[in-house]
């Protein structure tokens, strides 16, 4: 048996049965990436020493923590004490934080073993992970394709058994979105179900933390791992953290589910929208309640994303200037020149892009109408959810209008970029979870995501309804076959 | 209504001079391409958003937070800190424990 194929619910009864140890699991992920990372381009930084190092200094069990002996993979945006960060740009070259996230502390704590970093776009700047200075990741299932972004390493990684499972961000939609792209499982939580501390800020008030995993069961896992208050985080949420491993287990008869006629929309591709009829019929056929309703301000999603997520990007973002940490340009005359020169080298086409279009959104004479107006309208937004969720337990929508395009086909265009997150963008600003599940494949063998809204803090029947409908389908068990496939653009 | 948006959109289209003046607050140098580049790219770009200018809001607050958090208090309590040196130590110049930055005051001037 391949240990790198399993899940971590799977690992954890062999690992209590004693009939594998830690060592044997790491050993078998780094063996798998031997074979298939050349190709994928999926991990930003990777030690294979360094793995088993930290494997071999386990203490001894089972009987530690609820992860002992797991191997997991965190995105290049998380920090990790001693170890490279860099959020995949040029401008953090050198980076190692003197800290741990709280998710990382968390995670150890629990005797998870960290691996190393994944891929994604620079900054978490993009649905494609195509703008990462370490080149692209590729997608598994076709390794032309993109994987999504900005999580694209993560997905790729986990879809690729490279990986147990991987923490990713999503500000708006990066964990979702490369999760279906990928045929993986991916969860946003809740605004302040996690702790932010020591997530390199893309947009604070939008940015979460969330698993990337191979089924439904390991995400409840892996976010009861990392969910919870946080006094170094003052916009973590002081409300409990359920049981949700138990919680899943429970059926949806009866549950009410919300199809917002918004999301199925002309121009979007057609076996994405006949696999999220079949889901929906699946789910009906297994007692839950599906209505046809309506999130009336939708359309205005992405402008409002695109202004407050730059916005508060071109603030966070005014630290990388050569002065504390990363690279600082050469040859500089003063002060001004210093931070001039270093941005323009540290920075990529999109972060240059992002920045400047907050900034000018912020910018005095242009606040009211762009900065003020989108938060107004993300008003607007939210009580739409507000709304609906005194009816509904939860909303189904697909992830993403389409499967997984090709690598370089958007990159030049950035609108038509940006309108690849068009569906998940919508719960960052109302700040609800979601999660995306596998639901079926295009004639292709391309994924397609089904994505499923919650209640603020009721990530559990978020979760529930995940569960049920894949238990009850093949999906999560279909693998990419990806390592003799020809690949072009090398 | 619809009309005077018009105007103000004509108004607020984006052009180079206001792409290098943005770019120069942000502190970041573009070469001349990336200047044609951006203005192109953000013109469309700001195209798309102004579909928000469809919208009355006059009424509304703004949303920049989704919590309920107004404040978060703690007790005020002296509490460890990382070390000096682990927080320089990442700076591409230090001197002393001190982060290290070209001139800012030129005394001859």
């Amino acid at each position: 048996m391949e240990l790198n194929t399993l899940t971590c619910h799977n690992l954890i009864d062999l690992l209590y049965k004693k009939t594998i140890s830690p060592i044997d699991i790491c050993n078998s992920i780094i063996d798998r990436i031997e074979k298939t990372e050349k190709r994928l381009n999926a991990l930003a930084h990777f030690d294979k020493e360094k793995a088993l190092e930290r494997c071999k200094s386990l203490k001894k069990g089972p009987g530690q923590g609820s992860l002992w002996g797991i191997p997991i993979f965190i995105k290049d945006n998380i920090c990790v004490k001693n170890e490279m960060t860099t959020c995949s740009s040029n401008i953090l070259q050198g980076f190692n934080p003197p800290y741990n996230a709280t998710v990382i502390e968390k995670l150890i704590s629990l005797d998870a073993v960290l691996m190393g970093k994944t891929n994604m776009d620079e900054f978490a700047f993009g649905s494609s992970t195509e703008t990462s200075c370490y080149g692209p990741t590729r997608n598994p299932w076709d390794l032309d394709r993109i994987p999504g972004g900005s999580s694209g390493g993560s997905a790729a990684a986990v879809a690729a058994d490279e990986a147990i499972f991987a923490l990713g961000s999503d500000t708006g939609g990066s964990i979702r979105q490369p999760a279906s792209l990928c045929g993986v499982v991916g969860l946003k939580p809740t605004y302040g179900r996690v702790s932010r501390y020591g997530l390199i800020a893309f947009a604070s008030s939008l940015d979460q933390i969330g698993p990337i995993t191979k089924d439904v069961e390991d995400a409840a896992i892996l976010l009861k791992a990392i969910a919870g208050h946080d006094e170094m985080d003052s916009t973590s949420a002081d409300v409990p953290v359920s049981d949700y491993v138990s919680g899943i287990k429970k059926g949806i008869k009866g549950l009410k589910i919300g199809i917002p006629k918004e999301y199925f929309i002309e121009g979007m591709d057609q076996e994405v929208k006949d696999s999220i009829k079949s889901a929906i019929k699946k789910l009906e056929s297994l007692g839950a309640v599906c209505e046809d309703m309506s999130l009336a301000h939708t359309e205005y999603a992405v402008s409002v994303y695109y202004l407050v997520a730059t916005a508060e990007a071109s603030s966070n973002l005014a630290r990388f200037d050569g002065v504390q940490y990363g690279m600082r340009a050469e040859g500089i005359k003063s002060i001004i020149d210093m931070y001039k020169k270093t941005r323009r080298e540290g920075f990529g086409d999109e972060a240059k892009r992002r920045i400047i279009l907050g900034t000018f959104a912020l910018s005095s004479g242009y606040y009211d109408a762009y900065y003020l107006k989108a938060l107004k309208v993300r008003t607007l937004i939210k009580r739409d959810f507000d709304e609906a969720f005194k009816k509904f337990d939860v909303i189904v929508t697909p992830t993403s209008p389409t499967p997984a395009f090709k690598i370089g086909e958007k990159i030049s265009d950035p609108l038509t970029m940006y309108l690849s997150d068009i569906f998940t963008i919508s719960a960052n600003l109302a700040g609800i979870p979601g999660i995306s599940i596998p639901c079926g494949f295009t004639k292709n063998h391309l994924p397609i995501g089904l994505q499923i809204l919650g209640k603020p803090f009721d990530e559990e029947t978020v979760l529930r309804v995940a569960y049920n409908y894949e238990q009850n389908t093949e999906w999560h068990k279909q693998k990419p076959n990806f390592t003799n496939g020809a690949m072009h653009h090398l | 209504m619809r009309h005077i948006y018009a105007i103000l959109n004509q108004i607020m289209a984006i052009n180079r001079d206001a792409v290098k003046y943005t770019a120069d607050l942000a502190r970041i140098e573009l070469s001349d391409k990336e200047l044609g580049h951006f203005t192109g790219q953000l013109d469309k770009i700001l195209a798309y958003v102004d579909k928000l200018s469809s919208l009355d809001v006059a009424k509304l607050d703004p949303t920049s937070h989704v919590l309920e958090i107004k404040n978060v208090y703690r007790e005020d309590v002296v509490k460890a800190s990382l070390p000096a040196a682990d927080v320089v130590k990442n700076a591409p110049s230090k001197e002393n424990n001190l982060f290290k930055v070209p001139k800012i005051i030129d005394i001859e001037a």
